[in-house]
């Protein structure tokens, strides 16, 4: 059943590490911290974020542009420089402890255990090679016994699976000659060439128009459901969350605010910068009249973070217990439900009777 | 692509005989009348008549532009005081040096090339080898050495490097002989060691400039998203760097390197006169001097040919390594 390890297995091609398989998150992330020293003092993109997630699962981590969410992925892939960035905490690939690791041993996961989809393709494709020739070249960095004509074959194999008519001809083109869904397309072939376990993908509609939108959303998920790989989708959008993900993690200044099922964060979130996100975007079912709330202010700056609660100085309700939003960083505690966390200094009642005075009317939820 | 070729050397030709009509406008119909200066002394109003009739001065522009380009195509009779026949690519007689221009520049124009040529192979490897490497291991020693050479290469001059280079390895160490111009095809030991100096000294002043686009490039490039993407991958370094990163940063310097090359092969009068070479670019400055009409028309036309060429080179590679220019 199991079509990604090939009988003969290739020696050294997977290090001799067991692989964990089934029971347990294949991904998990405890305490990560990523620190960049600048000029002008330590930039804590990433302040002690910890989350998990199983194959055939979808997290989405949402956050403001700067709220550390990209900084987390490009963590996980090892893909900081070591010379800038210090990286701190866990971070287990089914089994694997990554920081730390040797980057050459990074290097054989990356684009095999571990892969990426990015947010703009046409800046993310090499402009001066063939699509296919890049897929290929990613078949093979892993498949080192793999032929030219095999590369080739997977490739344009893949470019078939993801929905790219006449993968052959398309095989010989160039990224300027995609369109923006199909560049997508031809960078989700690339990342799910090796059968990864977990895809990270950062921002994958972004860049593109509503309709095709929602066809890569699709497609990831059908893809998910036939690779049965972990998938951790990070967004601004969520619309898309809604969509795709399982879990959502909510993250505002380089901290996880808020993180739970995804069901229960977008149908009773706890946290008032999530009651902010929801209210920022408008809804089908909601009242046509009725404004949309941005949150006021700007995402902080991560050299700077403000003292306590870092979003307090963007929080309606940050006076309500008197100095501690101020003061004190919220820990990540349970908001009543199980699974379901949240790190503000308000009590779960006061959360509750807020929301819905204040918010509930306008949500997006489904 | 064939359409891009086409239409590139359809530009090319429309320039060369842009240049080739200016240039004869200025140096053949210019108030100054070219055959006052060639004259020795003695000349008579007779003789000088003669001359001016040999030399087709009193026909029409027209006429004496058509007989200058047939005869490049395919040679002409030039009358019996000027060689008689003269075979294509026929440049004209030059009474200064007593003979036919083609034949000046065919013993000069390998002097250049020799020098250029290698020179230009050494610049481009070593100025691209020190960017790259600076780019790779920026903030380190190793990145502050070539800054600090190719800061050194751009502010000194080509007769300083020279002289220093002449003085050291020639004068007082005796480890090459004085510079001179031997036949890559008669003795390729000698043409080297008798042009090594002059490609050193060139080869040192062209590279910095080179190292600092490249480094410059090559961080830029790295900074790229698919530099990311290609390390996303798993690539190895020296496929993300050699294959994805390289690539795109070497653009600009074809450019760079198509202009200084066309340029210099037109003539590296300094270089030359520094180790007492004579190329096309001492030539060049002689025959200004001398006030020697055809010789300079030639020297102008060559110089034009390789910019041209040079140019229509540049454009190919670019097409080469950038697919999407080829859409253009």
């Amino acid at each position: 059943m199991d079509e990604r390890e090939p009988a003969s297995g290739q020696p050294g091609d997977r290090p001799g590490v067991p692989e964990q398989r089934g029971d347990g998150p294949y991904l998990s992330v405890e305490d990560l911290r990523v620190r960049f020293a600048t000029e002008d003092g330590t930039v804590r993109a990433v302040d002690g974020v910890s989350f998990a997630v199983e194959r055939g699962r979808t997290l989405g981590i949402v956050g403001e542009s700067g709220s550390g969410k990209s900084v987390t992925s490009l963590a996980i892939l090892g893909l900081h420089d070591p010379r800038r960035a210090t990286i701190t905490g866990g971070i287990t690939l089914g089994g694997r402890q990554l920081v730390g690791l040797p980057e050459e041993e990074v290097r054989r996961l990356r684009g095999r255990d571990m892969a990426m989809i990015f947010q703009d393709p046409l800046s993310a494709l090499h402009p001066y090679y063939t699509v296919g020739k890049q897929i290929a070249e990613a078949y093979r960095v892993h498949h080192p016994r793999a032929g030219r004509r095999e590369a080739r074959r997977r490739a344009v194999d893949m470019l078939g699976r993801v929905g790219i008519p006449q993968p052959a001809r398309r095989y010989d083109q160039y990224p300027h000659e995609f369109s923006g869904g199909m560049r997508q397309r031809a960078m989700i072939a690339m990342a799910l060439v090796n059968d990864p376990d977990l895809v990270i993908a950062d921002e994958p509609t972004t860049a593109l128009d509503v309709t095709v939108q929602a066809q890569i959303l699709d497609l990831l998920a059908d893809l998910q459901a036939e690779f049965r790989s972990a998938i951790v989708l990070i967004t601004h959008d969520l619309g898309v969350v809604s969509q795709v993900a399982d879990e959502v993690l909510v993250m505002y200044g380089g901290r996880a605010v808020e993180h739970g099922g995804v069901e229960r964060v977008l149908r009773r979130p706890q946290h008032p910068y999530t009651w902010g996100l929801l209210s920022s975007v408008p809804s089908l079912h909601g009242d046509a009249e009725a404004d949309l709330v941005p949150i006021p202010g700007n995402p902080p700056s991560l050299i700077n973070l403000p003292s306590g609660c870092a979003f307090h100085p963007r929080c309606r309700y940050a006076g309500r217990n008197g100095d501690r939003s101020r003061t004190e960083v919220p820990t990540l505690r349970p908001a009543g439900e199980p699974g379901h966390l949240v790190a503000c200094h308000l009590s779960a009642e006061e959360r509750t009777r807020l929301y819905r005075e204040d918010v509930a009317q306008v949500g997006v939820a489904r | 692509m064939a359409r891009f070729l086409v239409k590139r050397l359809l530009s090319a030709a429309l320039t060369l005989f842009a240049v080739s009509v200016l240039s004869f406008l200025m140096f053949f119909a210019l108030p100054r009348d070219p055959v006052t200066g060639m004259c020795p002394k003695n000349c008579n109003p007779e003789r000088l008549e003669r001359v001016r009739q040999e030399l087709g001065l009193r026909d029409p522009l027209i006429t004496q532009y058509a007989g200058y380009m047939k005869g490049i195509v395919t040679g002409r009779d030039l009358g019996s005081a000027q060689g008689g026949r003269c075979d294509a690519p026929c440049l004209g007689w030059s009474y200064v040096n007593n003979e036919a221009v083609s034949d000046t520049i065919g013993r000069v124009l390998p002097v250049t090339l020799s020098i250029v040529i290698p020179a230009a192979i050494l610049w481009l490897l070593l100025g691209v080898g020190l960017g790259m490497v600076s780019a790779l291991r920026r903030g380190t020693w190793l990145d502050r050495l070539a800054i600090g050479f190719s800061l050194t290469g751009a502010s000194l001059q080509l007769y300083f490097v020279g002289a220093v280079l002449l003085l050291v390895f020639v004068y007082n160490l005796r480890l090459l002989p004085v510079p001179s111009y031997t036949s890559l095809f008669d003795n390729p030991l000698k043409w080297a060691s008798g042009l090594v100096l002059a490609w050193v000294a060139l080869a040192f002043l062209y590279s910095a400039i080179y190292a600092r686009l490249s480094r410059a490039q090559m961080l830029e490039t790295l900074s790229e998203d698919f530099v990311r993407t290609a390390r996303a991958k798993g690539l190895t370094k020296p496929k993300v760097y050699g294959r994805h990163a390289l690539r795109a940063a070497v653009t600009p310097v074809v450019t760079i390197a198509g202009l200084d090359v066309g340029g210099a092969l037109g003539g590296t009068v300094i270089t030359e006169t520094t180790f007492g070479i004579q190329g096309l670019g001492r030539t060049a400055v002689d025959a200004v001097r001398a006030g020697d009409l055809p010789t300079i028309m030639a020297t102008v036309l060559i110089a034009a040919v390789f910019v041209v060429l040079a140019n229509v080179l540049v454009d190919l590679l670019y097409a080469a390594i950038d697919p999407r220019v080829r859409l253009r």
